[in-house]
Order: C-alpha cells, then sequence, then structure tokens
C-alpha cells in the first residue's frame, strides 16, 4: 500500500490529473447509475443521458482542435452530422442480420466514426492551408454544405439492398428510389431520418466517453501532441525543427472529426426522428461554448461545462420564456467575469498559487 | 432575357449582402472580432421599421431613420457593455460573448414580439394604389425591375462610395484605418482608440440597419431568427472580398447575390446554399486571404 502511495507522488502532474479524469467519470457513471437503479432519476433526466454523453464526446473531441491544435473549427456539428446519418443507415439495414442491439450500435458507431473520419480528410487537407478567421469560415462554410446535402439524401433498405438516391431538383420523393413494396425507409431527404430503433443506452454513451477520453489524452501526452502543441503555440518555430505541419495538423483534425462521428451515431440512435437541420452552425457553436467555458485544452473542464451547460437551459425550466434569456446573460456574465484584472487578482490572492503549479494541465 | 432578370435580381440580393457586409468589414478591420450579433442588429432594425409604419402610422422612410438611430444606440451600447472590457482578452473570449450577444438579442425580440411570423409592408410596395406593378420596364415589358431593387442597388452604391471617401479623407476615417493597422501606435499618436471603435460600431450598426429594413422589403416577412443566415452570409461575402476591405466586401457581397440567385434558378433550390459555400471555399483555396484581401506575410 505505501508503495502504491509512493508510486502514486512520484507521478508527474499531467499523468494525475488525466487518472483524476478517468476516475471522475467511472464515479459519476456508477453514482448516476445507482441513482437510476434505485428511481431516483425522474424521466426528463434520464432521458437528457445519453444527449450528454454525446454532447462530452463532440466537447472533447473540438477541444482536440480548438484548444491543443489551436485553429477555431466552427463546423463539428457537421461530422457530427456524417456520423449520426450514417450511424441510422447502418443500424437500420442490419436489424435482420444482427439482433443484437449492442453490437448494432457498437458496429453503427464505428461505420459513423470511420465516415466522419473521410470527410475530416476530405475537409482538412484544403481547409488547413489557411489560417485564422479564414479557417474558421471555411469550417463554418462545410458543416453548412454537410447540412444541406443530407438534406437532400434519400435513402431506404429492401431485401435488395440499400437504396439510395439524390433529390437534387426537389421533385423526388422516397417512393422513387426503387424500393420493393416491403422495404424501409430510413432517410426521407428533409424529413430527416424517421422510424429508428433507439438503441443507444447510457452505458454505450459511458464507454463511448471513456474510449475518447483514452484516445485523445494518449495523443496529447504523446510526441505527436508534443508536436501538435509546438504548431499552436509557434508554427514558424515548430515547422524549423522539423514538425511536419500537415501531418499533424491533420492527425488532430481527423481524430476530431472520427470521434465527433462516434458522438453523432451515439445521438442519432437516441432518437427515432432526426433532421440534418438538427446539426446547423448552432450546434456547432453550443459545442464551442462548451469548449471555451470548459477551458481550452482542458479535457475535464469540457466535460464539465457541457454537462453543466446542457442542464442549465432544463434547469432553467420555470422562468420559461425567458430561459433563453438567462441562458444568453449567464453566458455574457461569465466571459466577462473569467477575463476581469480585478476579479482574477481577488481570485489570486484567496487561492495562492501552489509550487509547481503552473499551468501546465 | 430570363437570364438577365434572374443576374438583376441577385444583384438587388447581393446589394443587401453589401452592405451587411461592409459594417462587418469595418468591424473586422478595427476591432479584429468576428460580431457574430451584427445579423440579429438586422432583425433588430426590420422589427423597429415594422413598428414605426405599423403601429405609428408613419411613412417607410421616416421609419428608415428611427431604425438606424435604434440600431446605433444598440451597437453602441452593446460594444460598450460586451466588448470593451474584453478589449485585452483572446478573440475566442470575445466571439463567445458576441455569441451571447447574438442569443440575448434573438430572445429579447421572441419576448418582445412573439415568435409567429410578421408581415412586413415593404418600402415600395410590389404595386401601386392602380394596381400597376412598381417597376421599371425595359424591353417592352419583357424585362422588369421593380423599384425596390433599384433603390437597394442604389443605396448600396451611395454607402459604398461614402465609406470609401470617409475612410481616406476625413480625420476620423483616417483615426480608424490607423487604429486597425496598429492600435498601440494609433495610441501614442494622440488617437482615441476606445472611441474610435465606438464609432465604427455605430456606423456598422446604422448600416445593419438600413440592410434590415431593405431585406425585410424583400422576404415581406419578419422573425427573431430573420437576422441569422443573412448575417451568416455577409460574413461570407466580406471574407470573400478579403474582409477589412472595404471594395472587397461589396464585390463579395454582389458576387454572393449573383451566385445565389443563378444557382436557384438553373441548379437546385435545395443546394442554393451549399453551392454559395463551395464557390467560396474554391475561392479561399486559390487566394487564401479573399479577392481583394491583403496578404500579409509573417514575420519571424
Amino acid at each position: 500500500m505505501k508503495k502504491l502511495i509512493g508510486k502514486i507522488k512520484g507521478l508527474k502532474k499531467t499523468t494525475k490529473v488525466d487518472f483524476a479524469t478517468y476516475g471522475g467519470v467511472i464515479l459519476a457513471f456508477l453514482i448516476v447509475s445507482a441513482l437510476g437503479r434505485f428511481g431516483f432519476l425522474n424521466r426528463s433526466i434520464s432521458g437528457m443521458l445519453v444527449p450528454i454523453c454525446a454532447y462530452i464526446v463532440m466537447a472533447v473531441s473540438l477541444n482536440l482542435v480548438v484548444g491543443i491544435l489551436g485553429e477555431l473549427s466552427l463546423g463539428h456539428a457537421g461530422f457530427m452530422s456524417v456520423g449520426a446519418f450514417t450511424g441510422v443507415i447502418v443500424a437500420q439495414s442490419l436489424q435482420a442480420s444482427v439482433p443484437s442491439a449492442p453490437l448494432r450500435l457498437a458496429l453503427a458507431i464505428v461505420v459513423g466514426a470511420m465516415f466522419a473520419a473521410v470527410a475530416g480528410v476530405i475537409v482538412g487537407i484544403p481547409v488547413l492551408r489557411l489560417r485564422g478567421d479564414y479557417l474558421a469560415i471555411v469550417t463554418l462554410a462545410f458543416g453548412e454544405i454537410i447540412k444541406e446535402l443530407i438534406n437532400c439524401l434519400l435513402v431506404g433498405y429492401d431485401s435488395k439492398g440499400l437504396h439510395i438516391a439524390f433529390n437534387l431538383d426537389g421533385s423526388l420523393t422516397i417512393n422513387d428510389i426503387g424500393m420493393a413494396p416491403d422495404g424501409m425507409a430510413i432517410i426521407k431527404g428533409a424529413q430527416g431520418a424517421t422510424g429508428t430503433a433507439t438503441i443507444a443506452s447510457f452505458t454505450a454513451g459511458f464507454i463511448l466517453i471513456m474510449l475518447t477520453l483514452v484516445i485523445v489524452l494518449n495523443l496529447v501526452r504523446s510526441r505527436a501532441g508534443r508536436a501538435i502543441m509546438a504548431l499552436r503555440d509557434n508554427r514558424i518555430a515548430a515547422e524549423s525543427v522539423g514538425v511536419n505541419v500537415t501531418k499533424y495538423k491533420l492527425m488532430a483534425f481527423v481524430t476530431s472529426a472520427a470521434l465527433a462521428g462516434a458522438a453523432g451515431a451515439l445521438y442519432g440512435l437516441n432518437y427515432s426522428g432526426l433532421t440534418a437541420s438538427k446539426f446547423g452552425f448552432d450546434t456547432s457553436i453550443l459545442v464551442l461554448v462548451y469548449v471555451v467555458l470548459g477551458g481550452l485544452g482542458n479535457m475535464w473542464g469540457s466535460i464539465i461545462a457541457a454537462t453543466v451547460l446542457y442542464i442549465l437551459p432544463e434547469a432553467l425550466r420555470e422562468f420559461r420564456d425567458y430561459r433563453m434569456l438567462v441562458y444568453a446573460i449567464v453566458l455574457i456574465l461569465v466571459m466577462l467575469a473569467t477575463n476581469n484584472d480585478q476579479l482574477k487578482g481577488l481570485l489570486g490572492r484567496i487561492i495562492p498559487k501552489r509550487k509547481g503549479a503552473a499551468d501546465n494541465g | 432575357m430570363e437570364f438577365l432578370s434572374y443576374l438583376i435580381s441577385g444583384i438587388s440580393l447581393g446589394s443587401v449582402y453589401a452592405i451587411i457586409a461592409l459594417g462587418y468589414t469595418m468591424v473586422y478591420g478595427i476591432a479584429k472580432m468576428l460580431n457574430f450579433a451584427h445579423g440579429d442588429v438586422i432583425m433588430v432594425g426590420g422589427y423597429i421599421s415594422f413598428c414605426t409604419t405599423s403601429y405609428l402610422g408613419l411613412p417607410g422612410w421616416v421609419s428608415v431613420i428611427f431604425a438606424m438611430v435604434v440600431c446605433t444606440a444598440l451597437g453602441v451600447l452593446i460594444e460598450g457593455l460586451a466588448y470593451k472590457p474584453l478589449r485585452q482578452a483572446t478573440s475566442l473570449a470575445v466571439l463567445i460573448t458576441a455569441i451571447g450577444v447574438s442569443y440575448f438579442l434573438q430572445n429579447a425580440a421572441l419576448l418582445i414580439w412573439g415568435a409567429s411570423p410578421k408581415g412586413f409592408t415593404p418600402l415600395i410596395p410590389a404595386v401601386n394604389s392602380k394596381g400597376e406593378p412598381n417597376a421599371l420596364r425595359l424591353f417592352d415589358g419583357q424585362l422588369s425591375i421593380s423599384y425596390i431593387s433599384l433603390v437597394t442597388m442604389a443605396v448600396c452604391i451611395v454607402i459604398m462610395i461614402a465609406l470609401t471617401i470617409f475612410t481616406g479623407r476625413t480625420k476620423l476615417g483616417k483615426a480608424m484605418r490607423a487604429c486597425s493597422e496598429d492600435k498601440g501606435a494609433a495610441q501614442l499618436m494622440g488617437i482615441n482608440v476606445n472611441r474610435t471603435i465606438s464609432v465604427t460600431f455605430a456606423i456598422g450598426s446604422a448600416l445593419a440597419a438600413i440592410a434590415g429594413v431593405l431585406l425585410c422589403s424583400f422576404t415581406t416577412s419578419l422573425m427573431p431568427t430573420t437576422g441569422s443566415m443573412p448575417g451568416i452570409k455577409a460574413f461570407t461575402a466580406a471574407v470573400f472580398g478579403g474582409i477589412g476591405s472595404i471594395p472587397g466586401a461589396f464585390l463579395g457581397g454582389i458576387l454572393l447575390g449573383i451566385i445565389e440567385s443563378l444557382a436557384k434558378a438553373y441548379i437546385s433550390t435545395q443546394l442554393a446554399n451549399a453551392i454559395l459555400f463551395a464557390v467560396l471555399i474554391v475561392v479561399l483555396l486559390v487566394k487564401p486571404s479573399g479577392l481583394l484581401g491583403r496578404y500579409v506575410p509573417e514575420k519571424v
């Protein structure tokens, strides 16, 4: 036992923070599961669990791009959308051949992540040549393009396999894609996915969060992660010591896109109906707010911010019409307060910085 | 003839985008921030104009002045309360605050005016009292250009020229350019940086009010979310032309309007926005600082 404590004390601070993050997530999962088992959770809270998991994964993955890579992305919801609709198609069309729901969910998440990764490569290669606000606007544009393309998508499944059509001029409907009469419509253009079997579960969400944390934290603490952070801090200096800019930028961007796709698949399979407009600019911004309020580059901060800010509008329900107004005011005040020098000085005096606790977390 | 009429409707839509983009680009040029609340100032302008014409019964041009006054005050207020304390903060903090302001304006409008769309009386009605269309007819009536389109294009050109003269010739305009170049040096030269930024926000918001009235004259309906999509498109237009450049914003806005109109007419109504954004991406990949933007090389 003493040996163990000694070992823990000997660990680096970042490692301790990482283990505390894993531990915190596991603890939160156990507490929430126990509460659920004994019936302490009402319907509205238990309905929020899976979306919260999906948004936590979104926030952590966006933090990889915004906090670690240092590039502003305003189209993260686009990757979520790709993952969500791919996941829905996979899960719906495998209904007969894979009867086990958890296995189908896992397959849907993996395929969704793969498709989102492909989208990430397609978007990333041209986009990462740009810098700053230009990069932000192009990611925004890509998010909107993905949304509109999915709005035109018609997908159905019958005994012959998948039927996919693009409804470019608005004249096609789900009946025109050549499905057999016993076929099942999966995505109906602007109406989105309908009649999806909701197979997402809180346990799956928890496993996905843990996987995301393992992937992201290991990437950040690795040699590649240090190269990515070097690019963020000073691109020219990093390039001059031989860091491959395109390779490492793309690595961070595609990893983030794939995780967003996985989150999307989880989210998509939690609702029986889903439209592409759910994943617009607003959702990208929402996730960005989680990341910034949680702290750039700070993964447990993203987790807490996503959870609190997802619940906040629901908790403000008693204010009824005023709740989004209150939310906006809270957002502005938090930003003003965290950037206020006087307040920072005051906090600094109350909580003196410990020795060696330099901000490297 | 059909092509020409699509082209003209594209130019008039583009003129609205250009007016919004001019406001965007001025604010960006000086404050170096993406003001996401700009689109919602447009919406407020539209509602103020709607209230003055519908509830007070005043003529359209008075409502434009009303809208400009209210939006200017609103712009200066937003800048003073939300953005000024963050002058030294990171750009992301300012961005999130701007998003907060945008949410605030949208939800305040939702509370005041409700979610259902309001019917907006255009500045110049589509048909006059005799039932004839209020439009300029050319080529024996084959091509008709509504007066509101003509007014929009004229207003846009006048604003563009006025802004170019203002930033080029007047003392305040020169101060603005100095601030956008280097705030510290400008302050050392005795320029009041804070006041200059406030004036820029005032001008940008006044332009947003004009754009709001013109936009609602085209769409003839008004909702709390009316401003968000035109806001994003105008932002795109400003980047397209090279953000920070006044002729660039003008050119970007007009081109964006034309692309949108032609894409809707000839390719697909559903994918019009996707095509518009795809063109933007291609342009930025070929010319990373926009059409008329200045390329600033990085120094080590």
